[in-house]
């Protein structure tokens, strides 16, 4: 009988596993801080018997950044930006709430082995990252949303390649769909893998599609609808047992369902402007700020941020790719923010891994990993 | 969806059943906002969350804020929930004094709470009593001080080439 610590070849203090053993070997795994598996920056140390969890312990925060401090010295223009890096793979949510991103940021959700699917899958990513270059000309950090409506309207181009997306992408999509949901192998795979119930969901504060494969239907959109999706005709899907298949069924249905609400929001687009008419707060074009007086003041105002922000506090929350994603901002007036807190759903919900994973093997552990898609940015801030 | 509850009524039934520990009540922006007393908090959201009426249960966000010039209520707790099943939001606040920011800890009725009250501690240095790990979380444990506090500024304090007056804050 041995403990844990004097076998360990580490020395991790602020890791603090515990020093209960079993009978046996166990062994000290680390997965992360950089691994393939992880999906990003951070270290989960498992204490294995075999290859079952005992214990997991994680350090998070390799990749602060300390945004929440930053958003206190910068013009609230500039803190768009900022919001782009805390979901790297849904930036545009993250601006204003977009929904192509949704999809994106689903299909990249399952690694289990079924590499095929996988690539086949990433050309049409690869298609949605060319509509988001078409739009703002960036593709992962899009910046794309500004205070009063977008950066640019939507050139002909655009509208060509997002006919052209809506035609083949069912047509992909059913078929990865089709090699994986019903798939012997996949389903054993992932039917049991890091499940959890809606109470302990709830509990820890899950939302999203995480929560809704627990069997809670809460969506912001249909909540507390913004940005007027309740104009919208779509379903929000829901799972039974909350463990790695019902995460991978519910985030496919939501393609799905994003599907259409692009397809409505697109043959319903609206003429008119892409930007509300609110001049102390947007920037006018470059060719009115040399040639026009009132233009060249308010773009002065915008850049030194001397528009005035009345002083108040607020939350607001939109349904990002993880769920509530929400912003708490206390204003004192001030060119910048008194304080903004954000609601960072994988930082929340990714307090439960542990008691999801205990007991369960090594390759569940990374199935339920990267099932509830935990992005780095947004877990560190 | 519509709410049931209105925030009129839910600030006079938690005024009911506390009395007191209710210190001020606000509505900015449409949203219930009611300082409590620090040290009854806890007590407070655990009767929101089990009264059959409000069901205010889910913890949407806690955080700090720091005033450096409120003698006395240096930090401020700020506690966002929200009733599913009223669709009802509430937040609540709580003030701490400089010498002695420490408040009870939510570990026990929301397991979301733990990392949540780490961050914190992390940035702000607030304590809270009873929680199972109060250790930094995001930022290196041998930081010797609390980042978001506003005395820490964002850029070196010791530059004297840029004149912040000219610069808002």
């Amino acid at each position: 009988m041995s403990t844990f610590k004097e076998d360990s070849a580490y020395d991790m203090p602020h890791v603090g596993l515990s020093n209960e053993t079993i009978d046996g070997d166990i062994a000290t795994l680390n997965l992360g801080p950089t691994h393939p598996a992880t999906h990003g920056i951070f270290q989960n140390v498992l204490q294995v018997d075999g290859e079952k969890i005992l214990s997991s312990e994680r350090t998070v925060g390799y990749i602060h950044r300390a945004f929440e401090k930053l958003a206190e010295r910068r013009p609230y223009n500039q803190i768009t930006p900022i919001t782009d890096r805390l979901n790297y793979c849904s930036s545009p949510i993250n601006n204003m709430g977009w929904h192509m991103t949704v999809i994106c940021n689903s299909v990249i959700g399952v690694d289990t082995g079924a590499l095929t699917g996988f690539t086949y899958v990433f050309q049409e990513r690869e298609k949605i990252y060319e509509l988001y270059e078409e739009i703002c000309g960036a593709r992962l950090t899009t910046n794309v949303g500004r205070i009063g409506g977008f950066e640019r309207d939507f050139s002909p181009e655009f509208h060509r390649k997002l006919e052209d997306f809506l035609r083949t992408f069912p047509k992909v999509f059913n078929e990865f769909n089709s090699l994986l949901s019903r798939n012997r192998i996949f389903m054993d795979r992932t039917r049991g893998a890091g499940p959890i119930s809606a109470e302990r969901a709830l509990n820890y504060g899950f939302v999203g599609p995480n929560l809704r494969a627990a069997g809670v239907d809460y969506d912001v959109r249909v909540m507390n609808p913004y940005s007027s999706y309740e104009d919208f005709d779509f379903i929000i899907p829901v799972g039974t047992d909350g463990d790695t298949y019902d995460r991978f069924m519910v985030r496919q249905e939501e393609i799905r369902q994003s599907l259409k609400i692009i397809e409505q929001a697109w043959k319903n687009l609206p003429e008119g402007s892409y930007k509300a008419d609110i001049p102390e707060f947007y920037l006018p074009p470059k060719e009115e700020v040399y040639n026009n007086m009132e233009a060249l003041i308010y773009h002065f105002k915008i850049v030194m941020g001397e528009t005035p922000i009345p002083a108040g506090e607020v939350y607001h929350c939109v349904e990002g790719g993880n769920g509530e994603l929400g912003f708490y901002l206390i204003s004192d007036g001030g060119r910048s923010p008194y304080r903004l807190q954000f609601r960072r759903p994988c930082f929340i919900y990714y307090q439960a891994y542990p008691e999801m994973i205990i007991g369960q093997t090594i390759s569940d552990a990374v199935l339920t990993m990267s099932s509830m898609n935990v992005i780095a940015g947004e877990l560190d801030a | 969806m519509e709410s049931k509850l209105t925030n009129e009524g839910v600030a006079a039934r938690i005024q009911e059943q506390f009395g007191t520990a209710v210190v001020s009540v606000e509505m900015p922006y449409d949203m219930l906002t009611m300082e409590i007393a620090a040290d009854q908090m806890h007590d407070v959201i655990e009767w929101i969350k089990s009264d059959a009426e409000l069901q205010i249960g889910f913890l949407t966000l806690l955080g700090g804020v720091h005033y450096p010039n409120d003698n006395g209520r240096e930090f401020a707790m700020v506690y966002h929930l929200h009733s599913w099943t009223n669709n009802f939001r509430i937040r609540l606040k709580a003030f701490l004094p400089a010498e002695n920011p420490t408040i009870a800890t939510l570990t026990d009725i929301y397991d979301g709470a733990n990392w949540m009250e780490r961050e914190t501690y992390d940035f702000f240095g607030i304590r809270f009593e009873g929680h199972p790990n109060l250790v930094r979380i995001l930022n290196e444990d041998t930081m010797d001080y609390f980042p978001m506090r506003k005395e820490y500024h964002l850029e070196d304090a010791t530059r004297e080439d840029k004149d912040d007056r000219y610069f808002g804050r």
